[in-house]
C-alpha cells in the first residue's frame, strides 16, 4: 500500500441540527481509487465537499500530505474537483475553460497551449478547442470537466457523481475511460457515487457509508463477498439476509436446517444473520439439497433467470442460468464458503434499509 | 385552416390591433405629415432644434445616471438574494416589489410632498436645526424619482440571472484557484449579462420616456423629451410634431431592443 496522502480525523458536520457526519475517520493513500458509496443523504458528498474545501467541518481535521488544511480555502488546495453536472463555464470556449486554472497560476501561453492539447488528447476530444460547452453532449462535457481539472496537475482528483447524468451505455464507457485516465495520470481519485456497480467496477477501495457513518472499508471483492453488516450486504448487490443461529464454529442453523460454513469466532448458539448471494444458491432436484422449496416467481433477466423459491417460510432470491418453472419443487444447496455470517445489527443505523436506486 | 388553439388568441389580437397597431400607425401618419396632410420630415428633424435637442440630451443623461445608480444598488442586493435560501428570499423579494403594487403616480406625488420646500423632510430637518434640503425641482430630484420607481425592474432580472448560475460553477472557479474578485469578474459578471441587459432596458427606456416624474419633481422647469412631447399633444395641440418626436424616441427604444436580443438570446434575464 502506498503512503497515506489524506487523513480525515474525527470529522463531524451537521446542517440545521441534522447530523450528517459523525466523527468520521478515513485515510486515503497515494495513487488509490477510493469510492465513497452510499444512498443519498449518507454523507458522502459532504465528505467530498469537506475535502475540496467547499464545506468546513464542525469539528475534526483534514490532513493533506502531512499538513493540516482544514481552514485553507478551496483555491489554495492542491486538489481539483469534477462536479456533478459538469459546472463548465458556458461563456467560455473549451480551450478557455481548460486554461482557466493555468492562467490564474500565470503559466506561459505555450505551456498552456501544450497542456490544452495534452488534456484534450487524454479525454479523447482532440480538436475541440474552439467549441462552446453548450454544443457538446453530456458525455463530452463531462470529459472537458475532467480535462479542466487535471491540467492543474492535482495530487488528488475529487469526482462528485460525475456520471450520474449520463445514460447507461455511456456511463459504462466512461467507467473504463476513468480507470484508464487514472492509470495514465498516476494520481489519487476520490469518487462519490450511489451506484454500487460503478463502485465495484472502478475502485481500489470502497468506503460504504450510511447515515453519516462508515459501514465498511475494503476492496470491491471483500465488500461484495464479505459484507460486514446487513446494510452493506443489502446495499451492494442483491442478497438473501436470513436470521440464523450460530451453533458452533463452522456450523450454522438457517431456518431450522444446519449448514456447514467457514466462519468462526461467533460463539455458540448465538443469533446471527446469514448472507447468501442469489447466484450462490444452487437449485437441485428435490431431496438432493439441504432444504426443499417451491419456485414461486420467475423472471428472465438476460444473463440469468431470477427466481423466488419459498422454502421453510423464507423467500429465497435465486439467480441461475438453468430454468426451473413456477410451481416446481426444488432442493436448495449452498457451498460452505458462500455463506457469510454477520452479527445482528446493534444499532438502528446499521439496520438494513430498503433503497431504491 | 387555422387550428382550434389559434382561435384562442383572437381576443388578444383584436385588442392589440385596436390599441397598439392602430395608434402606432397614427403616430407614424401624424409624424410624417404636416397640418395640410402633405408628407414631410420636418417633424422628425425638429429634434435638432436647440430646445428639443437640449431636452433629449437631458433625458439621456438623467436616464443614464438613474440606470447606473439602479445597477449599483441592485447588483449587490441581487447577489445576496440569489444566495439566500429559498424560504427566506421570497419574503425579501416581496419587500422590494411591494412599492410596485402602489400606483406609480401616487408614489411620485408622495416624493413631491416629502421633498418640497415646506415638505416633510425639511420640517424634520428644521426641527433638528439642520439646513434645509433644496433638491425639489432639480435634476437630482428627478433622478431620485426615477431610481425609486424603476429600481425593482433592475433587481428582478438581475436576481433572475444570478440565481440561475449553478453554485458549482462558482465552486469550480474557486477550485481552479480563483479568488473571490477574479471569480466575480470572470465568471459571475459575464454569466449575468443577460440580466444586466434586461435590467438596463427595463430602467433606461421608461426613464427616457417619462414625463410624470420630471413634471412632478422637476417643477415644470426641467423639460425632458417626454415633457416636450406631452406639451405638443396637450398644450400646443401639434400632434404632428409630437408624433415626429415620439418616432425619434422610438429609435432609441429599438436600439435597446436589438441590444437585448443580441445579448439575451435565451430570454434568460427576462422579467418575472
Amino acid at each position: 500500500m502506498n503512503k497515506e496522502l489524506i487523513q480525515l480525523i474525527d470529522i463531524s458536520k451537521s446542517f440545521d441540527g441534522q447530523m450528517v457526519l459523525d466523527e468520521l475517520n478515513l485515510s486515503i493513500h497515494e495513487n488509490e481509487f477510493v469510492t465513497l458509496l452510499g444512498p443519498s443523504g449518507c454523507g458522502k458528498t459532504t465528505t467530498l465537499r469537506i475535502l475540496g474545501g467547499f464545506t468546513s467541518p464542525d469539528t475534526g481535521r483534514v490532513v493533506f500530505d502531512g499538513q493540516d488544511i482544514t481552514s485553507i480555502p478551496p483555491n489554495k488546495r492542491q486538489l481539483n474537483t469534477v462536479f456533478q453536472k459538469y459546472a463548465l463555464f458556458t461563456h467560455m470556449t473549451i480551450a478557455e475553460n481548460i486554461a482557466f486554472g493555468l492562467k490564474i497560476k500565470k503559466k506561459t501561453q505555450s505551456y498552456i497551449d501544450d497542456k490544452i492539447r495534452y488534456a484534450l488528447k487524454l479525454v479523447n476530444l482532440e480538436g475541440y478547442e474552439n467549441r462552446m460547452p453548450d454544443s457538446l453532449s453530456g458525455g463530452q462535457q463531462q470529459r472537458i470537466a475532467i480535462a479542466r481539472a487535471i491540467v492543474n496537475e492535482p495530487k488528488v482528483l475529487l469526482l462528485d457523481e460525475p456520471l450520474g447524468a449520463l445514460d447507461l451505455k455511456l456511463r459504462q464507457e466512461m467507467q473504463y475511460e476513468l480507470i484508464r485516465m487514472k492509470n495514465e495520470l498516476g494520481i489519487t481519485f476520490v469518487y462519490v457515487t450511489h451506484d454500487q456497480e460503478e463502485a465495484l467496477t472502478m475502485s481500489d477501495t470502497i468506503v460504504v457509508m450510511n447515515q453519516g457513518y462508515i459501514q465498511q472499508i475494503g476492496s470491491p471483492e471483500s465488500i461484495y463477498n464479505e459484507p460486514e453488516n446487513a446494510f452493506v450486504a443489502d446495499f451492494i448487490g442483491d442478497s438473501n439476509i436470513i436470521p440464523a443461529t450460530m451453533i458452533r464454529d463452522e456450523l450454522v442453523e438457517i431456518l431450522g436446517t444446519r449448514f456447514a460454513c467457514v466462519d468462526k469466532g461467533f460463539g455458540e448458539n448465538k443469533p446471527v444473520d446469514a448472507v447468501i448471494r442469489p447466484e450462490d444458491v444452487m437449485l437441485v432436484e428435490p431431496d438432493a439439497g439441504s432444504i426443499n422449496g417451491v419456485v414461486t416467481h420467475l423472471i428472465f433477466k438476460g444473463v440469468h433467470y431470477e427466481m423466488e423459491v419459498t422454502a421453510n417460510g423464507y423467500e429465497w432470491l435465486v439467480h441461475s442460468t438453468t430454468l426451473f418453472p413456477v410451481g416446481k419443487e426444488v432442493g436448495i444447496q449452498v457451498d460452505p464458503f458462500n455463506i457469510q455470517i454477520m452479527n445482528k445489527p446493534e444499532s438502528e443505523d446499521e439496520e438494513a434499509v430498503a433503497i431504491d436506486i | 385552416m387555422i387550428s382550434k388553439k389559434k382561435w384562442l388568441s383572437v381576443p388578444y389580437l383584436f385588442w392589440s390591433g385596436l390599441f397598439i397597431i392602430v395608434p402606432l400607425g397614427m403616430v407614424v401618419y401624424y409624424g410624417l405629415t404636416d397640418r395640410t396632410g402633405a408628407f414631410t420630415l420636418e417633424n422628425i428633424t425638429a429634434i435638432a432644434t436647440a430646445g428639443h435637442a437640449k431636452a433629449l440630451r437631458l433625458s439621456l443623461l438623467l436616464s443614464f445616471v438613474s440606470t447606473v445608480v439602479c445597477f449599483l444598488l441592485a447588483y449587490p442586493l441581487a447577489m445576496i438574494l440569489a444566495q439566500v435560501q429559498v424560504k427566506r428570499h421570497n419574503f425579501i423579494i416581496l419587500i422590494f416589489i411591494l412599492p410596485m403594487w402602489m400606483n406609480f403616480l401616487l408614489r411620485t406625488l408622495a416624493w413631491q410632498t416629502l421633498l418640497e420646500k415646506n415638505g416633510v423632510i425639511n420640517h424634520v430637518l428644521s426641527f433638528l436645526h439642520l439646513p434645509a434640503l433644496k433638491i425639489i425641482n432639480t435634476p437630482a430630484a428627478i433622478i431620485l424619482g426615477m431610481v425609486y420607481n424603476f429600481l425593482p425592474f433592475m433587481i428582478l432580472p438581475l436576481y433572475n440571472a444570478l440565481s440561475k448560475i449553478d453554485g458549482n460553477v462558482i465552486n469550480a472557479a474557486h477550485d481552479l484557484g480563483a479568488g473571490h474578485i477574479y471569480t466575480f469578474f470572470r465568471i459571475i459578471l459575464p454569466l449575468s449579462i443577460p440580466g444586466i441587459i434586461s435590467g438596463i432596458t427595463m430602467v433606461f427606456i421608461p426613464a427616457l420616456t417619462t414625463f410624470v416624474i420630471s413634471s412632478l419633481l422637476g417643477g415644470g422647469k426641467l423639460l425632458l423629451i417626454g415633457d416636450v412631447i406631452d406639451l405638443e399633444f396637450t398644450k400646443t395641440s401639434n400632434w404632428h410634431l409630437g408624433s415626429g418626436l415620439s418616432m425619434v424616441l422610438m429609435i432609441f427604444i429599438l436600439i435597446n431592443m436589438v441590444l437585448s436580443a443580441i445579448f439575451d438570446k435565451d430570454g434568460e434575464g427576462s422579467m418575472l
